[in-house]
């Protein structure tokens, strides 16, 4: 059997990032997935004869550049334009208001006070994600010892802040653990405006617009770019599974295997190092180094299990909060559905459902105590409009994020699916009349579902709340967050570990430089 | 005309402490105070005959003992009686009891939970290191992170000094904890909910923010970081109500030389070539000060008291995003008699101390949905005390005083201004709490005195009835308090000072701010400070 | 009083809250101590009401070393701790290994956090292959059930439910087999074997606090008394004696014992960063075995010894002349700080000043010489301070052979 140097546990997107890079220092790299594809929750599936869709994650906004970079991926297959920026449109029973470009850097459909407004807050807002941007593709700093290294790199942050002047600075450190709404209420007044970045905000996590610390979402967002421009989204065409596959072509030329369908059931560790993985089908592989890109807690205390580490680690493990509240729905429609007031340019971008702060917090209020929103915000796309090999010819695919659905559901999913979705329903006629009687076939997939599906706890993203006490030196756990373990030999290379989730890889490729670095 | 030394607008507590320092460093100073009494929000008032009420805040653990020396308030009559117990009141007819005793305190915590009975020290342990990091703060002004001035440099060097004497695991918890819910951060160590319910009340008292809002734990600290004597946590009743803090001061103040005017409203601070020259009264008289201190909040200080031409754009824009909203009422009750609650033993301590209704974090995060929503709280969280059953002097023998801080209390009711109709609705929602934990209640109650934030505003000048003058959340706390740039008691107006809980370390009766103030006024006078006392050694 | 049948619910949840009218409780063998209490010198044992002497600390210690002393040791932290995978379970949790402990075994051990230090130390029953009791200073239930976590184990915290007595002293053994307990001659030091009493059945191990032959007898709290009455009627003639906690705390000094919250501080309630010890630092580090596989700390306690990140280490004392030097400063040339004594007296067996202290290495590691305790005696109002040179010396203080004898002389 050939042996290997490292053994890559999930083939989602970060592990296969985390092998790509892994495999091209020279490095022997084996990547497992236990699905019959590679890809996790950024797969392109068929969900209804002739429909597909991106699985969970539907929108480009954070691909990281280095990693576009590192694994060439415009050479294998991935294609970013300009005009491929996709536009979000904010609903409102007012007519909507649309962003274009990237973020925003046009806006239309509110007034000339607020166009100027949002001009300044844009502005401001990249201007502050940008500090914090080289964060992402660094390890968080290490408590118990700054190398020269990082303390550098912290210099280098200090720097930028004194860059932005006195006053942009005294801003920055004001506003860095603001709750969203509020920092908008100071500068905005269309509701619309704010209802979409208050979604935004808020997207993937368990926090409502008030909720203190908010604004971190948003900075989280607008620190990830597109076609290296901040801010940028686009539809994949193909969907994401053509991004994973454009990284999947990388790694494989850079040597990578990849065995499908070969599910892990446990992490072989001898002497408090890891030295292996034994295969649900009862196959040994030993490795020198084990990277694990699959969930945090299923690594540590499914595939570790809790008796090769301390106590201590195994409770912050499980205190790692990840109780996802995003469901995913994916609509077949016999013909494009007509959302009021938007133009063809619209529908071909992300519609969002969020017409004010208020109603994305009314919306959030209700999944504290185990219950779905009664009237949930959420973001559309109609990827077909765009890439018509996504559905039959005429008909259209609808893939939407649908906030809140409690990964615990009191009442149970299986009660409460067919309400939630009724609720969902009823939004999405609100804002597209007529467009129930076009539905061809229905998955919704609440947090439970795609835990199930995809193997992500909770449902959750993420693979942990990002939230700022969750972020940085505190992802996945505090003293554990540079992507080692207290397995030696063992790391870890999934959105769990910082900076986070979403289609970044960055996670998959700081843990690969890191491994590099320890001559892992 | 007569300029005096110094002008301090406002005689509640910060006001005064202020006051006593400037004073007591040879200053000749002038406390104008718009109500016929002070005390701001820490008063005794006899509202129905025989009875003293504790009319806004309530109860006595921040106030810090270094100016309780330093200004020899016991001298003045001041003398603070820490509680006997508390509880939390559950809807099966049971309660949680908190005990002063430790193995009390686990035994009862077992009733619930072995687990927690036992989870409780560790608990204990992290709380008091953050405590232990944070107090050596109260008494110093924040550092200006922007400012390349040695003496900030040297402070934030303190700082992070300070940061670097904890061990990398606290320094995580530290980072941790400053973000955290309250309701995430107790997850961490118990199960039960309404042991977690007797642990996140502190995270929310006074705070615009439910138990699961990020933040909420570093409240939590802030209600722990007081002391009765050297008992670090500890809370307590001051004898004579709340009132004898200010009473005290007051005293102190006049002892030492200085004048108090009462019943005496500032209109407007004199502002002349961009100086603050003294005070116009309502009535319009003019009194001149070298200097103007003011204990009012941010808010009313800047937006209120000076014209807007005096003022920087970029400050202006900071104070009014300056966010103050009130979200708590007080029910102030005299009773004719100790009012029994059948969960309670008759001979329970729990009497003598915090009660409270609110025994789940779902029931207390309801409540600030409500006010999220612009309503009072349907089932409202109540902080309860009858400081009676400790303190004989605020009542007549056998009769007793109630105090029943309340959350949530909006600042407008669904975006109108509170009516009285609204006070009453509000009012019954807390005598319904009560009463179904304590039949005949309401029989008992001789004169009720109710204060949403419109009574609070309308009387005590705290804007929008926020009791911190200004939330406790990090974008307005250290170097950010009360706005970025101002955060070491000046104001762009020379000679306009700040003392309130609007600025550093926050509310609370504290009386670090007055401290701090005046610190940075002598300072700038070039005068001694050697009659303040260094903040007490955290060892 | 809960498993009371006649009691309603209601009552039930009155009789539990009334715990806070009695603020120190009672131990099981209560009513038989007041009776013996004659100096009425109480202290708080963890909640209960201990005596730091019944009638004379002097001669109470004497009856230990002399005769057979009875202790109640009720108020310690017992954990049940039973399942398939109980081994398995304080094989990580703890720092010994725990598959050298046969059924029937007694042994001393400690278990750290994740950086290695010192959560408590205690004694660890093995009661059958697959139940264990530990019993503990402190209290750690939540500490064992999230240990738990990934195992086949029950954890019940037993306190109340088990009293426990030490028997301690040359005659102990006559005590024990004048009550009539069949076979506890058999019992070899660390041995434990279960008895018939009352009904009932008791475990008796050959362990102790005191260095000198010596016995601990768990009892279900309803049988306490009835043990109690046997022992003492038994020992009548061989001069039994009950004894409050200054006495035995003496015997466990001579004997080199440590007391966690005494000698070190525990990593549960340590707030100050610098007061942590790991077990090389406090005299635990012969437990470390490194061999077994993984357990609670071994990571940071590997680290620590490669990287020489040991700060601390606890030593043994014995200082010139005889006033006992507790909570004395240790200097090395009379000049530099470098520890402090935790633990100090004369020793009546030894005739020597003994003292355990922490010292900061290389102090007491590799630089034993020169080391000098600074005395504050207090008499008659004013400090004589004395300044005497200390030796570092191995503990045990004293080595009793009938400690160890077998089988147990009959004294």
């Amino acid at each position: 059997m050939t042996s290997f140097d490292a053994i890559i546990i999930g083939g989602g997107h970060n592990g296969l990032v985390a092998a790509a890079v892994l495999a091209k220092s020279g490095r022997k790299v084996l990547v497992l997935e236990a699905a019959d594809d590679v890809g996790g929750a950024a797969r392109t599936e068929e969900f209804a004869q002739g429909f597909r869709v991106s699985s969970v994650a539907h929108v480009l906004n954070r691909l990281h550049p280095d990693v576009v970079k590192t694994l060439e991926l415009e050479r294998h297959g991935l294609q970013v334009a300009r005009d491929d920026f996709a536009p979000s449109v904010a609903l409102s029973k007012d007519g909507p208001l649309v962003l274009y470009g990237a973020y925003g850097e046009v806006l239309t459909g509110a007034s000339s006070s607020e166009q100027s407004a949002w001009k300044e807050l844009r502005a401001q807002l990249l201007r502050y994600a940008g500090i914090l941007k080289p964060f992402l593709s660094r390890r968080p700093p290490d408590l118990a010892g700054m190398s020269l290294l990082e303390t550098a790199a912290l210099g280098q942050t200090a720097l930028a802040l004194k860059k932005l002047g006195k006053e942009d600075m005294r801003d920055f450190l004001r506003v860095l653990l603001m709750n969203v709404a509020d920092l908008i209420d100071e500068q905005l007044s269309d509701d619309r405006l704010k209802g979409l970045l208050a979604f935004d905000a808020t997207l993937g996590s368990h926090l409502g617009p008030r909720s203190p610390t908010s604004l971190l979402g948003l900075y989280y967002r607008l620190a990830g770019e597109t076609g290296g421009i901040a801010g940028a989204q686009m539809l994949p065409k193909g969907g994401m599974g053509a991004v994973v596959a454009a990284i999947r072509a990388a790694a494989e030329r850079a040597g990578v295997t990849i065995r499908a369908a070969s599910p892990v059931a446990r992490i072989i560790v001898e002497e408090g190092r890891a030295v292996g993985v034994a295969l649900e089908s009862g196959d040994v592989l030993h490795a020198k180094t084990i990277v694990s890109a699959v969930n945090p807690a299923t690594t540590i205390l499914d595939l570790v299990g809790p008796r090769e580490v301390d106590t201590g680690f195994v409770r912050k493990v499980k205190n790692i909060r990840m109780k996802g509240d995003a469901a995913k729905l994916n609509l077949a429609l016999d013909r494009p559905p007509q959302f009021a007031g938007v133009d063809a340019a619209g529908h071909k971008g992300r519609l969002v459902i969020a017409p004010s702060p208020d109603q994305v917090e009314r919306a959030f209020n209700p999944c504290k105590y185990g219950e779905f929103s009664p009237e949930p915000v959420m973001e559309i796309t109609l990827p077909s409009l765009a890439d018509p090999s996504l559905a039959p010819a005429g008909a259209c695919v609808l893939s939407a994020v649908v906030q809140y659905a409690p990964y615990v559901l009191k009442e149970g999913w299986s009660a409460g699916k067919p309400k939630f979705l009724k609720a969902t329903m009823a939004q999405l006629e609100t804002y597209a009349p007529g467009i129930s009687k076009t539905v061809l076939h229905i998955e919704l997939l609440t947090p439970a579902d795609i835990e199930a599906r995809y193997r992500m706890p909770g449902g959750h993203w993420h693979h942990g709340e990002l939230q700022a006490d969750q972020m940085l030196m505190s992802r996945p756990v505090s003293g554990w967050s540079g992507y080692d373990t207290p397995v030696e030999g063992l790391f870890l290379a999934g959105a769990g570990s910082h900076p986070g989730g979403g289609v970044s890889g960055a996670p998959g490729l700081n843990a690969a430089r890191r491994i590099i670095a320890m001559r892992g | 005309m007569k300029a005096w030394d110094a002008i301090v607008i406002g005689g509640g507590h910060n006001g005064l402490v202020n006051a006593c320092y400037l004073q007591r460093a040879g200053l000749d100073v002038l406390v104008v105070e718009k109500n016929d009494w002070v005390g701001g929000a820490a008063t005794s008032r006899e509202l129905t005959p025989g009875f003293l009420y504790s009319n806004c805040s309530y109860v006595c653990s921040l106030f810090r003992p270094e100016i309780m020396r330093d200004l020899e308030l016991p001298r003045f009559g001041l003398q603070v009686i820490s509680y006997e117990g508390g509880a939390v009141f559950t809807r099966d007819g049971d309660y949680l009891a908190n005990y002063r005793d430790h193995d009390a305190h686990r035994r009862e915590f077992a009733r619930f939970s072995k687990r927690d009975a036992e989870a409780y020290d560790r608990y204990a342990r992290d709380v008091t290191r953050q405590c232990r990091f944070i107090q050596p703060l109260l008494m110093r002004t924040a550092p200006d992170p922007t400012s390349l001035r040695p003496r900030d440099i040297g402070e934030l060097l303190y700082l992070g000094k300070k940061f670097a004497g904890l061990s990398a695991e606290e320094m995580a918890l530290t980072l941790r904890f400053w973000t955290m819910s309250i309701s995430d951060f107790l997850d961490e160590y118990f199960e039960t909910d309404v042991i977690k319910a007797n642990f996140a009340l502190s995270g929310i008292i006074g705070t615009a923010l439910g138990p699961m809002s990020p933040g909420t734990a570093y409240v939590l600290l802030h209600h722990y970081m007081g002391e009765v004597d050297g008992s670090v946590g500890a809370w307590g009743y001051a004898r004579g109500g709340m009132g004898a803090v200010t009473k005290a001061l007051a005293a102190s103040f006049k002892a030492s030389g200085g004048t108090i005017r009462t019943g005496a409203e500032v209109d407007h601070v004199l502002v002349k070539r961009g100086k603050a020259k003294g005070v116009v009264l309502a009535g319009g008289e003019e009194i001149y000060g070298k200097l103007v201190v003011s204990n009012a909040d941010v808010k009313r200080t800047f937006l209120k008291l000076v014209e807007e031409k005096e003022l920087p754009d970029i400050f202006l824009r900071r104070v009014r995003n300056f966010k103050i909203r009130g979200s708590s009422g007080k029910v102030n009750i005299a009773l004719d008699s100790l009012p029994e609650f059948p969960a309670l033993p008759k001979d329970s301590p729990v009497y003598r101390g915090d009660m409270h209704f609110t025994d789940s974090m779902e029931r207390m995060e309801r409540a600030y949905d409500d006010w999220k929503a612009g309503r009072w709280s349907a089932d409202p969280f109540l902080d309860m005390v009858i400081p009676t059953t400790l303190d004989p002097t605020m009542a007549p023998p056998g009769k007793h005083f109630m105090s029943c801080f309340v959350q949530y209390a909006p600042p407008k009711v669904n975006g109108h201004d509170w009516t009285d109709a609204d006070r009453d609705g509000f009012a019954e929602s807390v005598i319904a709490q009560i009463a179904e934990y304590s039949p005949g209640f309401r029989d008992r109650i001789v004169h009720m005195e109710v204060r949403t934030p419109r009574e609070i505003e309308a009387e005590v000048g705290l804007t929008e009835g926020n009791i911190f003058q200004g939330e406790l959340t990090f974008d307005q706390l250290l170097f950010n308090r009360p706005v970025p740039g101002y955060a070491q008691y000046r104001s762009p107006l020379s000679g306009l000072y700040m003392c309130g809980s609007s600025t550093h370390p926050g509310g609370g009766v504290m009386g670090a701010p007055g401290r701090n103030a005046a610190a940075e006024i002598l300072r700038d006078l070039a005068k001694s400070t050697s009659h303040m006392s260094p903040a007490h050694d955290v060892i | 009083m809960n498993h009371h049948p006649t009691m309603n619910p209601t009552t039930a949840r009155t009789a539990a809250q009334s715990h806070f009218r009695t603020l120190r409780l009672d131990t099981p063998f209560q009513p038989r101590i007041d009776a013996l209490a004659r100096t009425q010198d109480w202290y708080n044992w963890a909640g209960y009401r201990a005596p730091h002497s019944l009638w004379d600390e002097e001669l109470e210690y004497f009856a230990i070393r002399s005769q057979a002393a009875l202790f109640d040791i009720s108020p310690m932290t017992k954990y049940r701790i039973e399942g398939p995978d109980a081994e398995a379970f304080l094989n990580r949790v703890t720092l010994r290994d725990v598959t050298k402990l046969k059924p029937g075994r007694v042994h001393y051990t400690a278990w750290c956090d994740d950086e290695g230090f010192v959560l408590d130390d205690g004694t660890l029953f093995r009661l059958s292959p697959t139940r264990f009791r530990l019993c503990s200073q402190e209290r750690h239930l939540p500490w064992l059930l999230d240990s738990a976590i990934g195992f086949g184990v029950s954890i019940e915290e037993e306190t109340e439910a088990v009293a426990g007595l030490a028997l301690q002293g040359p005659t102990s053994f006559a005590v024990l087999r004048d009550a009539g307990f069949a076979g506890v001659e058999k019992l070899k030091i660390f041995d434990l074997a279960e008895f018939p009493h009352d009904g009932d059945t008791i475990t008796i191990s050959r362990t102790g606090f005191t260095g000198d032959l010596g016995y601990e007898l768990f009892v279900p709290t309803e049988k306490a008394l009835s043990l109690w009455d046997r022992l003492m009627t038994a020992g009548e003639l061989r001069g039994i004696r009950a004894i409050g906690y200054t006495a035995l705390n003496r015997a466990r000094l001579e004997a080199g014992l440590i007391v966690a919250n005494a000698d070190f501080t525990t990593a549960g309630h340590a707030i100050r960063a610098d007061r942590l010890r790991m077990p090389d630092e406090i005299g635990l580090g012969f437990m470390i075995d490194v061999e077994k596989g993984h357990f609670n700390g071994r990571r940071a306690i590997l680290e620590a010894r490669t990287k020489r990140k040991l700060r601390h280490v606890l030593v043994g004392l014995e200082i010139e002349g005889n006033i006992p030097a507790e909570h004395a400063i240790v200097y090395h040339k009379r000049s530099q700080e470098v520890g402090l004594v935790s633990a100090a007296m004369w020793s009546p067996m030894a005739k020597r000043n003994i003292a355990i202290a922490s010292l900061a290495r290389p102090f007491g590691d590799t630089m034993v010489e020169d080391l000098w305790v600074e005395i504050y005696a207090m008499r008659e109002l004013q400090y004589q301070k004395l300044m005497k040179r200390a030796k570092v010396v191995q503990r045990p203080f004293i080595k009793l052979d009938r400690r160890t004898a077998n089988p147990p002389a009959d004294f």
